[in-house]
């Protein structure tokens, strides 16, 4: 592998360090498809076959392609919501928590207000989502700030109480007429509107909007920069007169409010209800979106464009190839594990 | 609420928390040598789908177990070579075997979905032989049931009474010092890594092979986060989560008794009571020693300089 | 090399080191050194830090390994690789912070380092020779104890227990004291005269006079590297004694000391009977009493590790006094943040630049913006003002003479460097009060003439210094006033040509020397 790295970087071009890292990043997933193409040849399944139709479902055809940003746009916003408290050492892995109990909240300024005009309901639903995913990641913060537990293990246990709420909120209080298991559907004016036809919703305005201020925010402005000083060294942070506590406890509930918005974005833009277990993982797939991406934005993007390729797939190989959706979920830890596993050739993210 | 209905609920919580027990101890290995396998969901999938279809292909039960014992150890040999040798971060390696189990565990599974096997025999239980059918029917059980106490002894006996089980502790709290008494900190936390696999993979056994008998996609329904949140309440000690095996698997079992004696509790509230009791118990426990959680867990070890 | 001077005993060393030499990068620890260690004797290893005490037994430990020098164990050439294998040897060694796990009880952190441990525990046989060794030397203490409910004393009990039950012979102990209260350090002084009269050898690093005086029955002295002499007890006073420990060196800085310094000044940075909270093994401060005033340079002499680190911290914020208040300008700023201490004016060189004041993976230049971001903000913190950054930057670096690459990550700079990359950043604040620690360590005799050049002018300009240092040259020819720090507390006050380097020395060391002026 170390050859092929000295070959290439023979070719002045391949050095410029953007290029590197997308080279970089296409020679891993290429690698993930070919573990993977093994195994569906252990199988028994043509792996060729598959592919093509994987690529042709989900990139060959206008709508195929707009159900691949469809199912992007959660992951942008839950994988934003890790990186951002990822920039001052903390790592958010409460965001499937944080997801449920924001789209809660939206929940209720949908049931709650259902004759608002859109352009006031739906701001409003954005907030509440927000006020929701950071009342859920100041807990752990909070206990973490007043040194009494691991920020890890409590949102860990909080992530698993959130989807319960959900239930009892729903069963309680909520439930559509003949359906204990979800809410009413939601009025117009409580829906994201979407484009062209698709099922492409305002969510990816909030998503690819939210990561463009991030990046700007880190790069040009004095919060950014008192972060990254955070980041990079909290006790030096902390003797050049950066309020430390203070920043943690913001950030932490900033990376939440993030998660709860895209829980509001899911229920308001995608499913326009709310149901139980709506979160196919979303919060863990935005953890590991971020981790591949090493909490760079662009590489976000990148990387949860990849993911939404490879589970769009997912379903059309249940249906033409006679696998099970779940199996798909092979080919995305191939992925996560070969770039965890930083191969030498892959060096220089250092996350 | 009549004493069968108690019976009722404690027999059911014995049958589903064995498999949960298990797991649980399995896991305390693990962050006993400071890893923390967020992967278990996996890790139970694909040792469950392994073991059930060997069963169903060998019509041998016992067959069946072993493969899952051994399916979970290897599992967790992956976790253990992203975290140990290519010091990835634990959190992501283990949400990645999760995925990884997800997948393969469908692909190994997908057909037997629906077969048939042959369990486990169940045995009554010794001195209740003399009680009316409708008692002893509740406490019939598999021989996994019965092992699943000793394995708890065994297994604080492992950590505390055995050269090897001070050692994984050590380094669990502090690499660096079990490196410095000529410990090799990477091979224990591999060993260690291995050997809770093994009764991870016991935990998917039973609950496959004697007790639900079957094999469906997911299955596990959330049970390897649930013993991560076990390890936690049973402050990382083999014994107390017996105790506490029984309790996050006896509130299914209780809220049904509730509704029946007409007391109406959210199931999902009810559901949600062994978190926040974890929850309580470590901030009450907070002040003193550090909430007892060994002391490098999660963290990676560098190795010496 | 002339021999040493020899107990009174008919076998030879158990130990001989020979020639050691070790290098570290910039600093030469070991010059050659010869030093043995007999049976039955308490050899003391004294000297300030940066003597190269610890590394001399580092290297024995098998924590290092020497670049030049032969090690013989009952005459025999030795090569020893780890700890372990030192442990093999029979060699043992307590570290300044020990190597213990609190979340385990005392016997099973003894049972860690048994060297022929049975694959199954035996509690009961543990600790019954456990109480065994513990009683015969009165070391006292519950096998079945969390080691995180003891208290410091007893810890350092298990680790010697540690040693023991371990098989050493020979037993290092790296400045024992440190953390001791005095009836403590007299409960240890008695287990170690025990232990030597039960053949034992025992190695005291230290740089406490009385205690070498007390206990050693062989000094050796080391300094700056090199062996600067070994006496047996019988003639070592504490005279001579810091004679070898400091060696007078000429000034090469003349200083004009400014005179008229009115007490009736506001005083900078004022300390009144202030307390630090204890916390493990770092020293407390007790009961300081400190004044810095506009246009003086206030020195603070002391071997590291008796309260420097805490006091600086202290005077910038990122301590609290637990008692006593501090004053910075005249006002109350007991609880004020470290941000408001440094807009106040305020400038801080700390001991250790790259763990203690800067980014390592931002840049240089970005690492200059960290301390001030306010004043450099424009659009209410939506952008930097580089330019103004590079400005004042460049601005005091052409002033100190000094010079850095701005763009590259502050990692990647030399420990030469950072230090002048802080100097810059704080010089170009134009602070009114500037604590610096150890601000010339690390660089060359040109940056440090530069250096101490502009703390004199910050002071002619009215600035006050609070200058911590193990360099008593540096003190003597800057300081205006000088203080000595050992203990936490501050033991002496004098202007520095009213004392010399030898009753400083004392003081240091904690003797007391003839002439102790207290202000």
């Amino acid at each position: 592998m170390s050859k092929i790295a000295e070959v290439i970087t023979r070719f002045p071009v391949f050095r410029k360090k953007a290029l590197q890292t997308v080279v970089h990043y296409l020679l891993m997933i290429l690698f993930a498809f070919l573990m993977f193409g093994l195994i569906l040849f252990i199988a028994g399944k043509d792996p060729l076959q598959s592919y093509k139709d994987i690529f042709t479902s989900t990139l060959g055809s206008a709508y195929g392609f707009s159900e691949v940003i469809v199912a992007m746009i959660p992951m942008l916003i839950t994988a934003l919501a890790v990186a951002l408290p990822f920039r001052v050492g903390l790592i958010n892995i409460g965001g499937e928590g944080q997801l449920y109990i924001g789209a809660a909240f939206a929940t209720f300024g949908a049931l709650t207000f259902p004759n608002l005009p859109a352009w006031l309901l739906l701001p409003l639903m954005a907030l509440l989502g927000m006020v929701g995913g950071a009342l859920w990641a100041f807990i752990p913060g909070y206990l973490k700030s007043i040194g009494l537990v691991n920020e890890t293990i409590t949102s860990l246990l909080l992530n698993s109480v959130a989807p319960k709420i959900i239930g009892f909120l729903i069963l309680g209080f909520w439930h559509a007429p003949r359906d204990t298991i979800r809410t009413p559907n939601f009025g117009t004016s409580a829906l994201l509107p979407t484009f062209f036809g698709t099922r492409i919703h305002l969510g990816l305005v909030f998503g690819l909007g939210l990561l463009i201020v991030f990046w700007l925010v880190m790069k040009y402005t004095r919060w950014g920069l008192e972060m990254r000083a955070i980041g990079s060294n909290p006790q030096a942070a902390k003797r050049n007169g950066i309020p430390l506590s203070r920043y943690l406890v913001i950030i932490m509930c900033a990376g939440g409010a993030i998660a709860g918005l895209a829980g509001m974005v899911q229920v308001s833009g995608f499913y326009g209800t709310l149901f139980l277990n709506f979160s196919i993982s979303l919060g863990f797939m935005g953890f590991m979106i971020c981790w591949l991406a090493g909490g760079d934005p662009l590489g976000i993007v990148l990387m949860a464009f990849v993911v939404s390729v490879i589970y769009s797939g997912g379903n059309l190989l249940q249906l033409t190839r006679d696998l099970p959706f779940a199996v798909i979920n092979i080919l995305l830890a191939f992925t996560l594990f070969i770039v965890l596993a930083r191969p030498a050739f892959f060096k220089g993210r250092k996350s | 609420m009549t004493l069968l209905s108690i019976l009722g609920v404690l027999s059911s919580a014995i049958f589903s928390g064995t498999s949960l027990l298990f797991t649980t101890l399995g896991e305390v290995i693990d962050e006993r040598a400071g890893i923390v396998n967020l992967g278990l969901e996996g890790v139970l999938l694909v040792s469950a789908s392994s073991g059930f279809a060997v069963t169903y292909l060998s019509g041998n039960p016992y067959l069946g177990i072993l493969v899952s014992i051994l399916a979970g150890g290897l599992m967790n040999m992956i976790l253990g070579y992203l975290v140990i040798t290519r010091k990835a971060n634990q959190l992501a390696s283990g949400l990645a075997l999760m995925f990884f189990g997800f997948g393969l565990s469908a692909l190994i599974g997908k057909p037997f979905v629906g077969e048939k096997i042959h369990s486990l025999t169940r045995y009554v239980l010794p001195g209740t032989a003399g009680l009316p059918l409708l008692y002893t029917s509740l406490f019939k059980f598999d021989i996994l049931i019965y092992l699943v106490i000793p394995a708890a002894i065994l297994v604080w006996w492992l950590l505390y009474r055995t050269r090897w089980g001070l050692g994984v502790r050590a380094v669990g709290e502090n690499a660096d010092t079990a490196f410095a008494s000529g410990r090799n900190p990477h091979l224990i936390r591999y060993q260690a890594l291995f050997a809770g696999g093994m009764l991870v993979g016991l935990g998917a056994a039973h609950l496959t092979i004697a007790f639900t008998m079957n094999w469906t996609e997911y299955m596990t329904a959330g049970r390897g986060f649930i013993a991560v949140a076990l390890v936690i309440f049973s402050k990382w000690h083999p014994l107390r989560a017996i105790a506490g095996a029984l309790v996050f698997s006896g509130a299914v079992a209780f809220q049904l008794l509730l509704q029946s004696s007409g007391v109406q509790v959210s199931p999902f509230l009810l559901d949600t009571l062994p978190y926040i009791l974890t929850l309580v118990v470590l901030i009450a426990w907070g002040g003193n020693r550090k909430h007892s959680a060994p002391g490098s867990l999660g963290r990676v070890y560098q190795g010496s300089e | 090399m002339p021999s040493q001077p020899a107990p009174q005993t008919n076998s030879g060393p158990i130990v001989s080191m020979r020639g050691i030499t070790k290098a570290f990068p910039g600093v030469l620890a070991n010059d050659a050194l010869d030093f043995d260690i007999y049976a039955s004797e308490i050899h003391a290893l004294l000297g300030e830090n940066g003597a190269g005490k610890s590394t001399l037994m580092k290297i024995l430990y098998g924590f290092y390994r020497c670049d030049y020098g032969v090690i013989k164990l009952n005459g025999q050439p030795v090569a020893i690789q780890t700890p372990h294998a030192a442990r093999l040897h029979q060699i043992g060694m307590v570290f300044q912070d020990f190597s213990l796990i609190p979340a385990l009880s005392v016997a099973e952190n003894i049972a860690l380092f048994l060297p022929h441990l049975p694959a199954v525990l035996n509690v009961k046989k543990i600790d019954r020779r456990i109480l065994e060794v513990s009683q015969h030397y009165d070391l006292q203490v519950n096998p079945r104890a969390l080691v995180s409910q003891l208290s410091i004393g007893e810890q350092q009990k298990v680790e010697i227990l540690k040693l023991l039950l371990a098989e050493a012979r020979l037993l290092i102990l790296d400045e024992p004291t440190r953390v001791l209260a005095p009836h403590e350090v007299e409960a240890l002084f008695k287990v170690l005269d025990s232990l030597r009269r039960d053949g034992y050898a025992i190695v005291l690093i230290t740089h406490k006079m009385k205690e070498v005086l007390e206990c050693a029955d062989r000094i050796t002295v080391l300094r700056a590297g090199r062996l600067a002499g070994t006496i047996l007890r019988s003639e070592a006073r504490e005279d001579n004694l810091v004679a070898l420990m400091f060696e007078k060196k000429l000034s090469v800085l003349q200083v004009d000391r400014k005179r008229d310094i009115s007490e009736s000044d506001v005083p900078l940075l004022e300390l009144r009977a202030a307390w630090t909270r204890p916390a493990g093994l770092t020293p407390v401060l007790k009961d300081i009493l400190l004044k810095v005033h506009p246009g003086e340079i206030v020195g603070v002499a002391g071997v590291s590790g008796n309260g420097q680190k805490e006091l600086g911290d202290l005077a910038l914020g990122m301590l609290k006094c637990v008692r006593g208040r501090k004053f910075l300008f005249g006002m109350d700023s007991t609880n004020r943040s470290i941000q408001q201490v440094r807009r106040s004016g305020v400038g801080f060189i700390p001991e250790n630049p790259l763990s203690m004041a800067i980014a390592p993976f931002m840049t240089v230049l970005q690492n200059m913006a960290l301390t001030r971001t306010w004043r450099y903000a424009r659009a209410g913190g939506l952008r930097m003002d580089w330019k103004a950054v590079k400005d004042d930057a460049e601005r005091t670096m052409q002033a100190l003479e000094f010079s850095f690459p701005l763009y590259v990550p502050a990692r990647s700079l030399s420990g030469g460097n950072l230090q002048r990359m802080v100097i810059v950043r704080e010089m170009s604040q134009e602070p009114r009060l500037i604590i610096a620690s150890y601000l010339t360590r690390g660089l060359d005799v040109q940056s440090t003439i530069a250096a101490r050049q502009a703390l004199v002018q910050a002071r002619d300009n009215g600035a006050g210094i609070l200058l911590i240092s193990e360099d008593l040259e540096e003190l003597f020819t800057l300081s205006d006033r000088l203080i000595v720090l050992f203990g936490g507390s501050i033991v002496g006050s004098f202007a520095p040509e009213d004392t010399n380097v030898y009753e400083v020395g004392h003081l240091m060391t904690g003797s007391e020397g003839q002439h102790v002026k207290n202000r």
